[in-house]
């Protein structure tokens, strides 16, 4: 069975052999590991990008083969990250303040360190009290199963409600995009319990390994991120294989064709919604430890919209075409704003990157929506076609 | 006829000549006073100087209050006096007015010199006079000064002015403000109780300030009440707003009852305590819970070192012993019970108002929802065109009213040029979208989604490019400015009403042209079926660009209408593209009627939230997404369903 699905699928094999090659070679020329070619903050640059790659392939297979355009796929992701950003800032909270009460005649109770991790993480919004939402924030464990428990169950509740009314096409689109929407609004609010537009920041150090250097704590996210997404990739290629997987399909070609033939559609499509949550839940869990910070922005609408721009630039339909779109794109968007880009003198006018890489970007969008709707992925099967 | 005029002027002069001396007499007789006034003891003279009735008595208090008043050391008596250029001064008398030394030498006469507080005390005398004064302005202006500070000694001479007052609305004004001094410092009971009840249908701030002051309380902790206290309610600590230990704390304050003893207390007193690592009996490494450490505290006490805790007992017994009252300033239970039914029909009367307040918020942001969703209502509603760059319509028409406005100073002309310019230009935008993008699309419209979203992106920060990132004014006009005051509760700016009746006229026109024109008629056969209205004779390509022009040249006007009330920037499309999905979705897709239901319903539900919730528009915009998600799983095609074929599938 293994061996056929791996038949089946040659393209998994390749992808994963380039995903280790790419890996081995940033280990061996970062900064932490290797020939410190690469800078610490560029691995964590590339390993955001492997986080990036993974929510894109949920949402590939939540729209290129499940035909459900989700704009709020980034919500999964930006919970993602705010469960486990809260055990990070709770437990470096934690740690600062017993340092600091350590030298006190009677040793601290729980409830006065207690208050202090209150007093110091919700000072900025003028609260200093825990809400009711951190209760597990204290248990590790309990706040990763969270990343995957929340996400899932949002999700669930959601699309159960969306699928059993019918909501499909566009009306579904910005549904999910209203509810990304009120979580943005929704987180900040002060009195969320989540600090409002500050949002939880600090989390690039990683409790209990305050003496290992950024460009080690880099290298193990990266690995991190990279595992996870060989193995979102190998999952999602299994689930799509096989039977399931052409239900699936089927279910975005002709959703009313595949429920006259008996099928439970709003079953499948609620599998593949919940699990892709899931999926990007644990992509946000990974991405912000590098990004050292997290706030409400994040999962403002025009994020999951960017999400579905990567996939439909890379190519939906095809797993590693929304590998390659999230990379393109993202690696693109940071060489433009960030000044790479060389500027365009055109004598009257100088066009300025940081400025017109939104423009560029946009008119491009539109261009391989209308021209090349395959996206960047079709290339290959185009090779393909030639190679035969 | 000399004689004559000679007569005439004589008998002008005769009330002068009559009065001679008597305000030098006056003042004479309380020299003292006036020479070293201080506020205590100034009223008396100033009440005799009123009393007198003499026309001069004013000029004299203005000097007095100024600093100009002079005792001349010749004859030691007042007199008026001005500096002239040589620093001498010039005197005059108080009773004509007539100048009676002129050089007077600075060390001669002897300046009065009251102080502010005595100042103060003329001035309040002198309101008297101000109110009468024939100068309209001036007497304004007593009012003003007397409604800021209300005082008892005012309620005679206001109410002497009432009469003699000739302009209408300072007279309602004069007679509402008698009204609110009778009701604090009316002369008896029955004076107060009737101003009081005249106060149950005032809803101005003012008239409102004047019965809490009236019932104004302070809190009585006493055993036993004295006698003639006028209990406004009996507090129990730990219910309310009277919490235990702050109740306790006053016990301790005011009646020397044992302090409380802390947590931060027994740490510091355990602190204190340490002796070879061990405090109160207890190693200090196991004073790392509660329960320890009053174990060790306790041991303390037994050792007489520290005060014992206050058990809860004790302060339940404490409790028992001693009452808290709210009680009133005012000893008079008649008044103040009048006050608090007052007070009652005021708040009922305030809480209609603010209802009626918010029901016209909710209205005014309805029109500002429906006027940016109304274009989407054609494209994406009559059309199923989903197009995400309408948003940046919207930003294209406000853009264009600044820049018009940049070139034409005047505000109602650059107005009526801009709602136009406005309309033709997103009018042309939308087409040239329609043309070269959208068309291929028409099948696919999740990848028209897409598309658009590209566009949009692409226009907002070319306007962020062009523009800038901050905010562009665009001034309204003149007659645009200010508010309808309905009462001192219920408002609405002329602005708001202007979007609303916008809205309106937006919703009487697209009704007209798609019910009403040839185009509108063509419209809906394009939308029902393409085909059978091509073999009409109808050309869809045209009908199809020029209903998208339509409804992307209404998103321009709109965005004029909402430049106005908010501010010009590159995102401001971005703010209510959403809002404007949910409420073509809400209301119905497929039908103007059900966009206005949508707006109406999402406003009015937004500014309910907000009424349970004042200070959190962003909770209420997330319960109204939350909202919006419900229901549409109960109506998911939105509250004016299409029925028949006309609901496509």
């Amino acid at each position: 069975m293994q061996r056929s699905f791996l038949a089946q699928n040659p393209s998994v094999l390749w992808f994963l052999a380039a995903l280790g090659i790419f890996t081995i070679g940033v280990t061996l020329l970062a900064e932490g590991t290797g020939s410190a070619f690469i800078s610490t903050s560029f691995v964590k640059t590339l390993g955001k990008v492997l986080c990036l790659c993974l929510i894109a392939i949920a949402m590939d297979v939540v729209w290129g083969y499940c035909g459900i355009l989700s704009l709020g796929h980034f919500a999964f992701f930006g919970i993602g990250g705010y469960s486990v950003g809260m055990w990070l800032m709770y437990a470096r909270t934690e740690a600062i303040v017993e340092t600091s009460m350590a030298p006190s005649v009677i040793p601290p109770t729980a409830a006065e360190v207690q208050d202090a991790i209150a007093a110091q993480i919700f000072g900025v919004v003028g609260a200093s009290e825990f809400p009711m939402i951190w209760m597990f924030s204290h248990s590790l464990v309990l706040q990763l199963l969270m990343v995957v428990l929340i996400p899932g169950l949002l999700a669930l509740i959601f699309g159960w409600l969306a699928f059993r009314s019918r909501v499909t096409g566009v009306y579904l689109s910005i549904l999910t995009q209203a509810m990304t929407l009120a979580l943005s609004l929704y987180l900040l609010q002060n009195d969320s319990g989540l600090r409002g537009n500050n949002g939880l920041s600090g989390l690039q150090n990683i409790p209990g390994f305050d003496n290992v250097p950024q460009s080690t704590i880099s290298m193990v996210f990266f690995w991190a991120s990279a595992l996870a997404l060989g193995a979102g990739y190998v999952l999602f290629a299994r689930v799509l294989s096989g039977k399931m997987g052409s239900v699936i399909r089927a279910v975005r070609d002709d959703e009313v064709r595949v429920r006259f033939l008996g099928y439970h559609v709003e079953s499948y499509k609620l599998f593949v919604f919940t699990l892709t949550a899931i999926v990007a839940g644990i992509a946000g869990a990974l991405y912000y430890p590098q990004a050292g910070i997290i706030n409400p922005t994040e999962v403002a609408p025009i994020a999951s919209i960017y999400l579905a721009v990567w996939v439909a630039i890379g190519g939906r339909g095809r797993l590693y075409g929304s590998v390659i779109g999230a990379a393109f794109v993202s690696l693109l968007a940071s060489w433009f704003t960030g000044g790479g880009a060389p500027n365009i003198n055109l004598g009257v006018y100088e066009i300025l990157w940081t400025e017109w890489w939104l423009v560029l970007l946009g008119a491009s969008f539109v261009a391989v929506t209308l021209f090349f709707p395959g996206g960047i992925g079709s290339l290959f099967d185009r090779l393909k076609g030639d190679a035969k | 006829m000399l004689r004559l005029l000679t007569l005439v002027i004589a008998l002008a002069w005769l009330p002068f000549a009559v009065s001679a001396q008597e305000l030098q007499t006056l003042l004479q007789s309380h020299r003292d006073v006036i020479i070293k006034p201080s506020r205590k003891t100034v009223g008396p003279t100033l009440d005799a100087l009123v009393a007198s009735g003499l026309p001069t008595v004013r000029g004299f208090l203005e000097a007095w209050q100024e600093k100009n008043v002079y005792l001349h050391a010749e004859d030691d008596l007042f007199y008026t006096g001005s500096e002239d250029d040589s620093g001498d001064l010039t005197l005059l008398d108080v009773d004509t007015g007539a100048e009676a030394a002129t050089g007077v030498g600075r060390k001669d006469a002897q300046q009065i010199k009251p102080n502010g507080g005595v100042r103060r005390e003329i001035g309040s005398a002198l309101v008297a006079f101000q109110l009468s004064d024939p100068d309209i302005a001036r007497r304004t202006q007593a009012l003003d000064a007397l409604a800021r500070a209300l005082d008892a000694s005012q309620l005679a001479p206001l109410i002497a002015s009432i009469d003699s007052e000739t302009d209408a609305r300072l007279k309602t004004r004069k007679q509402k403000l008698a009204n609110y001094l009778q009701a604090r410092f009316g002369e008896s009971p029955a004076i107060r109780v009737a101003a009081i009840n005249n106060l149950a249908d005032d809803l101005s701030v003012d008239g409102r300030a004047v019965l809490s002051q009236i019932l104004a309380v302070k809190m009585l902790v006493a055993q036993e009440l004295p006698d003639g206290t006028n209990v406004a309610s009996v507090l129990a600590p730990g219910e309310g707003d009277l919490e235990r230990d702050t109740a306790y704390q006053m016990l301790v304050d005011d009646h020397g009852l044992p302090a409380l003893v802390l947590a931060s207390d027994i740490r510091r007193a355990l602190e204190t305590h340490v002796e070879g690592g061990i405090s109160g009996g207890v190693p200090v490494a196991k004073l790392d819970n509660q329960a320890e450490r009053i174990r060790a505290y306790d041991t303390l006490v037994a050792a007489g070192k520290v005060p014992a805790r206050v058990s809860e007992a004790a302060i339940d017994a404490a409790f028992a012993d001693w009452g808290f009252y709210n009680v009133y300033l005012e000893s008079d239970p008649t008044i103040t019970e009048a006050a608090e039914t007052a007070q009652a029909s005021v708040k009922t009367r305030v809480s209609l108002s603010q209802t009626a307040d918010i029901g016209l918020d909710a209205i005014s942001l309805a029109s500002i929802y429906f006027l940016a969703a109304i274009g989407l209502a054609v494209t994406f509603g009559v059309m199923g065109v989903i197009n995400m760059a309408h948003g940046e319509f919207i930003m294209m028409g406000a853009y264009t009213g600044y820049i018009v406005q940049q070139i034409v100073p005047d505000y109602t002309l650059s107005l009526i040029i801009a709602l136009p310019l406005a309309f033709a230009v997103t009018f042309g935008a939308g087409v040239a979208m329609e043309r070269l993008v959208i068309r291929w699309l028409y099948n696919r419209p999740l990848e028209t989604l897409l598309a658009t979203f590209g566009i949009s992106i692409a226009l907002q920060q070319l306007a962020k490019n062009i523009f800038g990132t901050q905010a562009r004014p665009l001034t309204s006009p003149g007659w645009l400015d200010g508010a309808w005051i309905i009462n001192d509760v219920i408002q609405i700016s002329y602005i708001r009403i202007a979007i609303f009746v916008l809205a309106l006229t937006f919703l009487c026109l697209l009704l007209l042209i798609l019910k009403r024109t040839r185009l509108g008629l063509e419209v809906r056969a394009v939308t029902q079926n393409p085909r059978m209205a091509a073999s009409m004779g109808i050309n869809p390509e045209k009908i199809k660009m020029l209903t998208f022009g339509l409804g992307s040249g209404i998103a321009g006007i709109a965005g004029v209408a909402i430049g106005l009330y908010a501010k010009v920037t590159s995102e401001m499309g971005a703010d209510y593209i959403v809002q404007s999905f949910m409420t073509v979705v809400v209301g119905g897709v497929g039908n103007v009627w059900g966009t206005l239901a949508g707006a109406s319903m999402i406003g009015g539900f937004q500014k309910g939230v907000e009424w349970l919730n004042p200070s959190n528009t962003l909770a209420a915009q997330t319960y109204m997404i939350l909202f919006i998600i419900l229901f549409i799983q109960f109506r998911p095609k939105g509250i004016v369903a299409l029925k028949g074929r006309a609901a496509g599938d």
